[in-house]
């Protein structure tokens, strides 16, 4: 086990009513790193920590928090503390009572409570709330507070539940930027949940995918986006071109009926493949010099981009470009070898769901 | 504007309403209240007769009544409250509905029938005679009056407070416990400033009415105990000498007014004031 794990959950499995929610989850938590667990709504992301925050207990598996065993430690007697998706202010208490909640509890000196409070909305740019009530507040000033709130107790990991997904698309992604900035600052280990695939790839050193209570990829945001382990991966990070393929043989895969030199190996011979293939990666040219031929079908303006709909050999193909091509015209389609991702068909839903890191 | 006459007309019914039923019989009480009987010559005599002894105990009993009987509704409902509030998939509500399930049926219909629990010859005593226990002789005591009045009262207590509780989210108590809370510190200073307005409201709503209560009072209480509400009672009735009866009920009714303006007080959000 390496030296710098500050969490790990060992063989984690979690039913409700019967239905399975996580099963034998299988991670491990760095010391200072900015971890995202990014899934759609019923994968599992917010009761993994819930797991780790002791809201709580797993059916099975162990938590182990810098060496030992907090499994059956309630959530008041762990180090860590929760940032939560409705910010869970206390509404009956000014904002300086609520950040002073924690270190009340603890018993910590009139002076020090004070100087900590003063401390803490000056991290969150909020100087001068003290005496304000929680409601008069908007969204992203609660959430602020509530990060404060949890920040002041010195928690070696903070948990962060969606913490961003009240708030709307301006004040989120400026949120994004004050929440790499307090880490920075902090330098603590923090766990971050979200849906929002564009959120984890900003913020995070480690994305954990998951899907129906299974890891399916951890990486850096830079893996997870250009080498997606499975079309799941593939499809929920980002947009894809997800196409069956035949491995004809080591770095050439066919696809509708049209035969791709790629860069993969190892796959053997005529194997049944998933081809994943980036929306930008997708180079429209010449009729001519394409590997096949196809007819624009859409064109949409996305602002950096255009998006464009191609139909080819009985597939549409999504297509961002900078350069516009019109509705009805003949392109032909090409794409890097390196460009061709070349994954696995599962077999089984249990092949899906295998979930160790290389 | 069309509009204001419109809503001006819309509203006629409840002005005649509130002018007919609230303001004009508080003005005849008042007038009565203030005026001698027979001679209608201006007087405090009426006002002043709460300093008959028989008067006054009257009003000091019912006002024990009245505390003792809201203790006793705020120790039974809040801990049930409290423990219906964490019942999943609407169970506690169902057990609410039980609780308020008897309201719908008559006042007086119950209270007879907890005069038939009750009387020395009653249920309970029946049952106890059976098993060889000592009886009960607590008909036509304060004791069986505080009895009828928690029976009756304890779903306007249970109300209030459990929708407080329920309404507190879940996500601020795991809050607390994030913080380091133990369970104790949570009730304290979440769950119960928490539900504070909710029990401000349950005190209202079953202290006032209790105060001036006489038909549990009448049945359960019998001629022995006299409560501010018989004595009020008698004299609009047996004594026909309303002068009397309003006096003493203005007198009655500055205690009323007092209690609510003392509740209100406490009540940060007015929530409590919207229930009444």
């Amino acid at each position: 086990m390496e030296k710098d794990i500050i969490i790990d959950l060992k063989d984690i499995s979690v039913s409700f009513d019967g239905e399975p929610v996580l099963n034998n989850i299988n991670l491990y938590i760095r010391d200072n790193e900015f971890i995202t667990l990014l899934g759609p709504s019923g994968c599992g992301k917010t009761t993994t920590l819930r797991i780790i925050g002791g809201f709580l207990k797993p059916d099975t598996g162990r938590v182990i928090f810098e060496g030992k065993d907090i499994t059956d430690l309630p959530p008041n007697k762990r180090q860590l503390n929760t940032v939560f998706q409705n910010y869970a202010l206390f509404p009956h208490l000014t904002i300086a009572e609520n950040i002073a909640f924690g270190l009340k509890i603890k018993k910590k000196s009139k002076e020090y409570i004070k100087d900590k409070i003063k401390y803490a909305l000056k991290l969150v740019n909020l100087e001068g709330f003290e005496n304000r009530m929680p409601q008069s507040l908007s969204g992203g000033q609660q959430q602020r507070i509530a990060i404060a709130r949890a920040i002041v107790n010195e928690p070696k990991v903070l948990l962060l539940d969606e913490p961003l997904g009240a708030l709307d698309l301006k004040m989120r992604q400026s949120m994004q930027y004050e929440l790499i900035r307090l880490k920075n600052e902090l330098g603590i280990t923090f766990v971050y949940i979200t849906h929002d695939q564009e959120e984890a790839l900003t913020m995070s050193d480690t994305i954990v995918v998951m899907n129906k209570g299974n890891i399916q990829q951890i990486g850096t945001p830079e893996d997870i986006y250009n080498e997606p382990k499975n079309a799941f991966v593939a499809d929920f990070i980002g947009e894809s071109n997800i196409i069956d393929g035949i491995m004809l043989e080591d770095k050439l895969v066919e696809i509708l009926g049209a035969k791709f030199p790629c860069v993969d190996t190892g796959f053997g011979r005529n194997k049944p493949v998933d081809v994943v293939i980036r929306p930008e990666d997708v180079d429209l040219v010449e009729p001519e010099k394409g590997t096949i031929k196809g007819v624009v079908t859409s064109l949409l303006f996305k602002g950096v981009h255009y998006e464009m709909d191609v139909l080819a050999n009985g597939y549409e193909w999504l297509v961002h470009s900078t350069d516009m091509v019109p509705v009805g015209r003949e392109v032909g389609i090409f794409v890097d070898p390196y460009n061709i991702q070349i994954m696995h068909k599962p077999i089984s839903e249990d092949e899906e769901a295998s979930s160790d890191e290389e | 504007m069309k509009s204001s006459r419109l809503r001006r007309l819309v509203a006629a019914p409840y002005l005649v309403w509130i002018v007919g039923f609230t303001i004009l019989p508080l003005i005849t009480i008042i007038y009565y209240a203030f005026t001698e009987r027979g001679t209608n010559s201006f007087t405090f005599k009426n006002i002043l007769a709460i300093r008959d002894p028989i008067h006054f105990n009257a009003l000091v009993l019912s006002l024990w009544v009245a505390f003792l009987s809201t203790l006793i509704c705020l120790l039974l409902a809040y801990p049930l409250s409290y423990i219906l509030s964490k019942l999943k998939n609407g169970r506690g509500r169902f057990v609410v509905f039980l609780f308020v399930l008897p309201m719908w049926m008559n006042h007086i219909l119950r209270t007879l029938a907890l005069q038939n629990l009750l009387s020395n010859t009653g249920v309970i005593n029946g049952i106890l005679e059976f098993l060889r226990l000592p009886t009960l002789n607590i008909m036509n005591t304060p004791t069986a009056i505080i009895i009828g009045m928690v029976y009756t009262y304890l779903p306007f207590m249970i109300l209030p407070i459990y929708n407080s509780i329920a309404k507190i989210d879940d996500g601020v108590i795991d809050a607390a416990y994030d913080l380091g809370a133990s369970g104790f510190t949570v009730f304290r200073r979440l769950i119960l400033p928490l539900s504070l307005p909710g029990i401000i409201s349950g005190i209202t709503m079953v202290f006032v009415p209790s105060i001036s209560e006489f038909v549990i009072a009448d049945m359960l209480g019998g001629s022995k105990t006299l409560l501010i509400g018989n004595v009020i009672e008698q004299e609009f009735t047996v004594g026909s000498n309303w002068n009397l009866g309003s006096g003493l009920s203005v007198v009655l009714m500055v205690f009323i007014v007092a209690s609510m303006v003392i509740m209100q007080r406490y009540d940060g959000d007015g929530e409590g004031a919207a229930l009444w």
